[in-house]
């Protein structure tokens, strides 16, 4: 916020409150170079740099390793292995698995066995590259396919279940069963992952840590260090960029920073490069689907048998919850009146996978969406008329998902029949067809498809947040609360509720780091739930500071408390009229708290996963978007010619942000569904580490013409100002952009034949699939 | 061999300690304290380092350090006094939020920098060429496209 907040008198409407499209807090420090990410604190004296050694083959047994040599080069003041680790070597998130250092096995290509500080980074990467390790190699797992057949799991299988799949699929007029598989995806933050650690006294630490979950990261670190939760202190004011890999994965780096600095007693940087980033931490899961459906002659789905496979790495991190919420949203926004849906969480020789924005939805959404578009081409109807039969309902019709939880919100029908308009469907796929008959080599596609996306953590307990609400005898405010900064703009946000419940100009609010000294046992910013917590923790803070005000004034002027309002910078008592500041001087005066901790529980939610059976959502965002694609069937290159967005946010506390987020989502998920590409060889190493080999969505890669629209919509649900989250849904609205390609490839056989076209449809799979279709019309 | 190389930063000359192979933004960062470019993949791809050499958009992560002796090096840093004092360039792009985590920022100004020097006014197709070699992970690069196609257009007042 700008300076000298709390000096002006002079002050009008309320500026930057709730609903007003303010920019992000820190736009100006961004563009100035002035925003400090933790690469960018100035280094205490001593300093020391941190280079990993990582294991060299998939799955072995560590037999030896040899640091001597390590220890003896220039400028080197620790190494560190298994051995040397203080206190509980396993930094599991939620189950055990995940070894600060491979502890007599490793599980992947790239895990760390030894960690050096030095010096220097350039001594600490010289010497991490002389710790000698002898192993003795093990047979490897690397897919999804290859575990489930060989029943590897990291947890059980779980199964939801609504009425009799078995019999509906018998009786069913059409049937048909398939498989596919979707790719993962690396995060690419910008920022890579990185902690400084500065021993304190007694012993304690305080570490800044680029985690979307500092109370995580202070919880683990305490555990492998042997020291009480109270003695570590770890710090955010802003991360570039997160998307979910920086939920559990940070606590490695910030616990090896951690160790080596209580060793050393000096401050310890750890930032990882590019490529170890990429090798060393895990990304989307990629999925194996396998399923059996039946439909009407409508393409009206009567019975879904579904297996959904993710592919989790050699350790459990979160693949309990993110397969859980694939199976969750295996129906999008579709009715199935009979379904079983089996998820699996398979255990393969690679780098753990983790949260990645959707968190298994997207994964879910794309093998439904597949099969209603295999549906729709083998009946030759358009897949619009075939989603829009699929719907749910409301109102008891056609509403209860096969978890059991009743769709209360569906907004989908209005939004598909707003968007099919708005954005010319109709009209644009005759135009389709017409080009293509016309045009040999390029062809054309559209697809307009929906997003239903569920919002709250599915782990119940998570569901809670703090703030802690500060006002100074000046009338500025300090806030802080468990949200944390990745760009998505939660602080701002945030911000603006308390501006709002005060009514004082947002610049009055300065917004501090998150820090677990402040606000203790916080929930991971995830979910896409940031604003939706901490809004509510923070004005329910602020709300009790107002309160205390309001019935001090009451009695200091002696009124009825409901003779007191907060507007626009100012306090009206009955005819009394004071500025915000002269209140809470007075207020202070008169020995008033001006502090407030805040707190918020999301209520409503329940879920028994033993019965697979609840309301483990709020409530649902929805959004839809309509893409068309251009492909040359010669090459297999593409490119998106327009898309238009339709996306329901409720009642929007920023529409400026919201749309930042929905188009930065959205082309993430192009960028998912159709060039990124993670690739591993047959010896189970990464190929694809750096954005050479690794490709994401450049300016250039983006459909020409985008329009996104806000949904007019209210939350239904009582939800800080009756918004939505925003964070995750619009990554889904990709989807369409890799069936548009699909659609595309299918005219190559004259929308006769159903293309086989998995994902990510990168220009060598739609060329493969126009040759295959080719094949096929010529036989 | 670690020398001492005398370097044109931002108008003033400044005496840094590099090898054959420091990269100029080690030296940048690490030396001299100008942290506005960032470390992103330290590959010459993601573009988050961009700085000017002698007015050219360059890599500071690829540029040598001891190669830069005599040119003119520009950093973010040269643009503004500070996050109040805005340089156009930047200026439009806070206020188009363009701007979400922020850290692809200084390179894309840079690179609209020396875009905008030969051009002035760039279209669109001119923009998304000039900034295809900057990574965003979290907008669609609409907004910024927009702000940049923006500066060339007559101002109001």
């Amino acid at each position: 916020m700008a300076d000298g907040g709390g000096i002006r008198r002079d002050r009008g409407p309320l500026k930057g409150g709730v609903g007003a499209s303010v920019p992000h807090d820190s736009a100006a420090k961004h563009v100035a170079g002035e925003a400090i990410y933790i690469d960018d604190i100035p280094e205490l004296p001593g300093t020391l740099h941190v280079a990993p050694h990582l294991s060299v083959h998939a799955h072995a047994r560590i037999l030896s390793v040899d640091v001597s040599a390590a220890r003896a080069a220039p400028g080197v003041r620790a190494v560190i292995t298994a051995g040397d680790v203080p206190g509980d070597i396993d930094i599991g998130p939620v189950f055990p698995g995940d070894p600060v250092l491979a502890d007599g096995l490793v599980q992947f290509h790239g895990q760390p066995i030894a960690a050096v500080a030095a010096d220097t980074l350039k001594q600490a990467r010289a010497a991490a590259a002389l710790v000698r390790v002898e192993y003795e190699p093990l047979p490897a797992v690397l897919t999804a396919e290859e575990a489930l057949e060989k029943r590897f799991f990291v947890s059980p299988s779980l199964t939801m279940r609504r009425g009799g799949p078995e019999a509906a699929l018998a009786a069913a007029p059409h049937r048909m069963a398939g498989t596919m598989v979707m790719g993962g995806q690396d995060h690419f933050y910008l920022e890579g992952m990185i902690a400084y650690a500065q021993p304190r006294e007694d012993g304690d630490l305080l570490v800044f840590s680029s985690t979307q979950h500092p109370s995580e990261v202070q919880h683990l670190i305490a555990r492998c260090l042997g020291l009480a939760d109270h003695a570590v202190t770890v710090e955010v004011r802003r991360m570039g960029g997160g998307f979910g890999g920086k939920e559990t994965q940070p606590a490695q780096i910030a616990c090896i920073a951690s160790i080596l600095a209580a060793r050393t007693r000096r401050p310890v940087k750890f930032r990882l490069d590019r490529d170890d980033d990429m090798i060393m931490t895990g990304k989307r899961h990629d999925f194996f689907v396998r399923y059996d459906v039946g439909h009407d002659a409508d393409g009206r789905i009567l019975a879904l048998d579904m297996d959904l496979a993710g592919r989790c790495g050699f350790s459990p991190d979160l693949s309990n919850a993110i397969v859980d919420r694939a199976m969750f949203h295996a129906d999008n926004g579709y009715f199935l009146p009979h379904a079983e849906v089996r998820g699996h969480r398979c255990k393969t020789h690679t780098v753990s996978n983790t949260a990645f924005r959707g968190f298994g939805g997207p994964q879910g959404m794309v093998a439904i969406e597949h099969v209603v578009d295999r549906i729709a081409r083998s009946l030759g109807r358009d897949p619009l008329d075939v989603r829009k039969a699929n719907l749910y309902g409301r109102d008891g019709v056609r509403d209860v998902t096969h978890y059991g939880m009743s769709v209360e919100d569906n907004v989908l029908p209005e939004m598909l029949d707003e968007l099919e308009r708005s954005s010319d469907y109709r009209a644009r796929r005759r135009a389709i067809d017409a080009f293509n008959r016309e045009s040999p080599v390029l062809k054309r596609g559209i697809a307009l498809t929906p997003v239903k996306f569920g919002i709250s953590f599915t782990a119940t307990h998570l569901n809670q947040a703090g703030a802690l609400v500060l006002v100074y005898q000046d009338g500025t405010v300090q806030l802080n609360h468990g949200g944390t900064e990745m760009g998505q703009g939660v602080y701002v946000k945030v911000a603006q509720v308390v501006a709002e419940t005060f009514q004082i100009d947002l610049d009055r609010i300065r917004i501090t780091a998150t820090n677990t000294g402040k606000v203790p046992n916080t929930s991971p910013t995830a979910a896409s739930a940031g604003t939706d917590l901490n809004g509510m923790a923070a004005r329910d803070g602020a709300i009790q500071i107002r309160n205390r005000l309001t019935h001090f004034l009451a009695e200091r002027f002696g009124t009825a408390p409901d003779a007191v309002a907060f507007k626009d910078n100012k306090v009206r008592v009955g005819d009394h009229v004071m500025a915000f500041e002269d209140v809470t001087r007075m207020a202070y005066m008169a020995r008033i708290s001006l502090s407030a901790t805040g707190f918020y529980r999301t209520p409503k939610i329940w879920w028994d996963r033993s019965a697979a059976h609840g309301r483990p959502f709020y409530y649902f965002a929805y959004g839809a978007a309509a893409t068309e694609a251009e492909i040359d069937t010669l090459t297999g290159e593409s490119r998106f010619l327009r898309a238009d967005v339709l996306h329901d946010v409720g009642h929007s506390i920023n529409p400026a942000i919201d749309i930042g987020q929905i188009e930065g989502g959205f082309v993430q998920g192009i960028g998912w569904l159709t060039m990124e590409e993670l690739w591993w060889d047959a010896a189970g190493r990464l190929r694809t580490h750096a954005p050479s080999t690794y490709k994401i969505p450049t300016a250039r890669d983006v459909p020409a013409d985008l329009r996104v629209s806000l949904f007019a919509n209210a939350n239904r649900e009582d939800t800080i100002h009756r918004s939505k989250a925003v964070g995750e849904p619009p990554l889904m609205l990709g989807i369409s952009a890799w069936l548009a390609l699909r659609d595309a490839v299918a005219a190559v056989g004259e929308h006769r034949l159903v293309p086989d076209l998995d994902a990510p449809a990168t220009p060598e799979r739609v060329l493969m699939a126009c040759e295959a279709l080719r094949a096929r019309m010529a036989g | 061999m670690t020398t001492t190389v005398r370097l044109d930063v931002n108008g003033e000359v400044r005496e840094v300690r590099a090898d054959g192979a420091t990269p100029l933004l080690d030296v940048l960062r690490d030396q001299l304290g100008l942290v506005g470019a960032k470390r992103g993949c330290s590959y010459g791809v993601c573009g988050t380092c961009t700085v000017l050499i002698d007015g050219m958009a360059a890599r500071a992560c690829l540029a040598v350090a001891a190669d830069c002796e005599g040119r003119a090096i520009e950093t973010v840093e040269a643009l503004a006094p500070g996050p109040d004092r805005l340089h156009p360039i930047q200026a439009a792009l806070a206020r188009a939020g363009a701007v979400q985590c922020g850290f692809c920022i200084p390179g894309v100004v840079m690179a609209a920098r020396a875009l905008l020097a030969v051009n002035p006014a760039p279209d669109e197709d001119a923009v998304r060429e000039a900034l295809s070699g900057q990574m965003c992970r979290c907008s669609g690069y609409g907004a910024l496209v927009e702000a940049i196609v923006g500066m060339g257009r007559p101002q109001d007042g």
